[in-house]
């Protein structure tokens, strides 16, 4: 079991408050991720969580416990961090088999959960090696070996992929869904990096500056974003946000359309533009226009669409798809929800 | 052609490090040497050649006793490095690993008190010591001995304990480490190598320090630096025998120098070099 519940947590470091007041519900099982800009306090938020920093007020629930001012170790809870943080001085199989020494488990039965662990992660040949003979990936499969074995009742990441580089990134952003399909334990993951939040989630949690922004599932805040923020933050690339005649015309101070949902052309279309980048990439295209009127308008569309710097282009908006936003940022109605 | 000059290079900087340690080593090479002369030839004039006779060492045990100031030194050496480790190691490990917004002021007036010439607190320190009824005693020289290196102490451990990353012991406490098993298990090992350098030289500093340990002793607790001191006595000056007295008093030291010098040179370069 692992569900974990805050309750009006706030956290405060001297005069700054980086969390000023936060409530949250993570349901058994769930993979749920933290995304904001850095500094929004989506890494404080998991400290807190873990017990590595103590909260300045509320209360952290696991299954329905208490847990606020107790020591990360009693938990029960296992953390994968960004620098990996393994002992340097131990081999790999002393570094997975410590959470299980400090536990006090028997050796035969430590034997067998860190050979099982390194199997599962295909380690099995760099169990007499030290941290500092492994590549990066490697390391990072150690550090999730050690957290897996002592079956925590939730995993928390913070940014575990982040030292990686992309191709690596994108095998372990697999290896660790697919992970959580197999333990179907707690994960509750720190990214700054949407693409892997809305890839690995079934719920995100937008924060910024200490505030939930929105809750929700990928789709959830893809299709219906509750404001601004959240608006120009989920989603690549970004939403376009349109300001002045045509926001108005629709009954809007701001109106938003995401690049894949504009409709290109070369002859016709309701908005016309000059091409200032276009970026092939084979399977998609994106434009980056100056509309005349609106101002520079990315849009995405699939496969090959030939045009280059100069051109001019014709946009139509779906306006089905039309996200529109009030004069504080708030979200207008549901358009977004139809599609 | 380019490779002919770094060479040449390599071969000129060989040569002129070999003459920089030569000149450095000097002192030490001539006071050996004149320890292996007869008193006449010692006074006779510059000579690097002696007539290797052992008369000044056995003139030296016979006419005093060298065991008593060696095991001096050792005490005083050994002791006052274990207590100074032992207030150390707790307190750079609380500036290291939970810094407030004071603890650079801390360390900056630990070492200030480095600055200040020993001779300015020599007459109060000499009056506690007489007070105290500590004077020419070993553990008044330990604790005093303890006292002038601890702020190197404390800072050398300082650095080191900074090099371990926190996330580390981090990870342990998640992993379920409690305090004691986290300093067991995590950070001893991580910090030894730091933790031997200081003690290596630290027991260095203590046993080659002779200002305190000449003016606050006489004879029970008087180290090897004071035997070497007592040979220029009132009688005159007697060179081979006060060379032959500095070469057994420097002998051990120099061999456990030799023997650690790797973990020396990495203890006074760490933080420096990566």
């Amino acid at each position: 079991m692992g569900r974990i519940t805050l309750k009006n947590v706030s956290k405060t470091f001297g005069e700054a408050k980086v969390i000023p007041s936060i409530d949250l519900e993570i349901n058994d099982g769930e993979f749920v991720v933290f995304v904001g800009p850095s500094g929004c306090g989506k890494s404080t938020l998991l400290r807190l969580i873990a017990g590595l920093e103590d909260v300045s007020g509320g209360q952290i629930l696991i299954d329905g416990k208490d847990y606020t001012n107790n020591a990360p170790a009693e938990r029960g809870l296992a953390m994968v961090f960004q620098s990996y943080a393994l002992y340097p001085h131990m081999t790999v199989r002393n570094n997975i088999a410590f959470p299980l020494k400090m536990a006090k488990m028997d050796k035969a039965a430590i034997d067998k959960k860190v050979t099982d662990a390194a199997r599962v992660l295909n380690l099995t040949d760099y169990l007499e090696r030290r941290p500092s003979q492994l590549s990066g990936g490697q390391r990072q499969r150690v550090a999730i070996g050690r957290a897996i074995v002592r079956e925590p009742s939730a995993f928390l990441f913070d940014e575990p992929l982040s030292n990686l580089d992309a191709a690596l990134r994108g095998t372990m952003r697999l290896e660790i869904t697919d992970l959580h399909h197999q333990l179907k334990t707690t994960m509750v993951y720190v990214t700054h990096d949407q693409i892997e939040a809305m890839t690995m989630a079934d719920k995100i949690v937008v924060l910024n500056r200490g505030n939930i922004e929105q809750v929700g599932s990928p789709l959830e805040l893809y299709r219906s974003p509750r404001n601004l923020f959240v608006a120009g933050f989920i989603g690549s690339p970004k939403m376009n946000l349109i300001e002045g005649a045509y926001a108005q015309s629709k009954g809007a101070k701001t109106a938003g359309i995401r690049p894949e949902h504009l409709l290109l052309s070369k002859d016709s279309g309701l908005w016309t533009g000059t091409v200032t980048v276009a970026e092939h990439l084979g399977a998609d295209t994106f434009l980056h226009a100056n509309v005349d009127g609106i101002g520079l308008i990315t849009a995405r569309c699939d496969g090959e669409f030939g045009v280059t710097y100069g051109d001019r282009i014709y946009l139509t908006p779906d306006e089905g798809k039309l996200h529109r936003f009030d004069g504080r940022g708030l979200a207008i109605g549901n358009a977004g929800l139809a599609a | 052609m380019a490779r002919s000059v770094t060479t040449r290079h390599k071969v000129t900087a060989t040569i002129f490090a070999w003459i920089v340690a030569l000149l450095i080593f000097f002192p030490i090479l001539y006071t050996i040497i004149t320890s292996l002369k007869s008193e006449t030839e010692a006074i006779a004039g510059f000579n690097l050649l002696p007539s290797f006779t052992l008369e000044s060492y056995i003139t030296v045990q016979t006419q005093r006793d060298y065991l008593t100031p060696f095991m001096n030194s050792v005490i005083i050496s050994v002791g006052s490095t274990i207590l100074a480790l032992i207030i150390a190691v707790p307190s750079a490990w609380a500036m290291a690993f939970s810094p407030t917004k004071r603890t650079k002021d801390i360390l900056m007036w630990m070492l200030s008190t480095k600055m200040m010439p020993a001779v300015a607190v020599l007459v109060p320190i000499y009056l506690i010591f007489r007070d105290l009824g500590i004077l020419d005693s070993r553990i008044g020289l330990t604790v005093v001995l303890m006292l002038i290196n601890l702020p190197i102490v404390v800072w050398m451990l300082y650095t080191y304990f900074r090099e371990i990353p926190g996330e580390i012991l981090e990870a342990s406490r998640m992993d379920g480490a409690g305090l004691w098993q986290e300093i067991v298990y995590v950070l001893t090992p991580m910090a030894v190598p730091g933790i031997a350098s200081t003690l290596l030289l630290n027991i260095i500093l203590a046993w080659n320090e002779s200002f305190w340990t000449i003016r606050l002793t006489t004879t029970n607790a008087a180290p090897l630096t004071a035997f070497i001191a007592s040979f220029s006595s009132p009688q005159g000056l007697f060179w081979a025998k006060l060379s032959a007295a500095s070469t057994m008093a420097i002998a051990p030291i120099l061999i456990l120098g030799w023997f650690s010098q790797k973990q020396l040179v990495r203890g006074l370069t760490f933080g420096a070099v990566k």
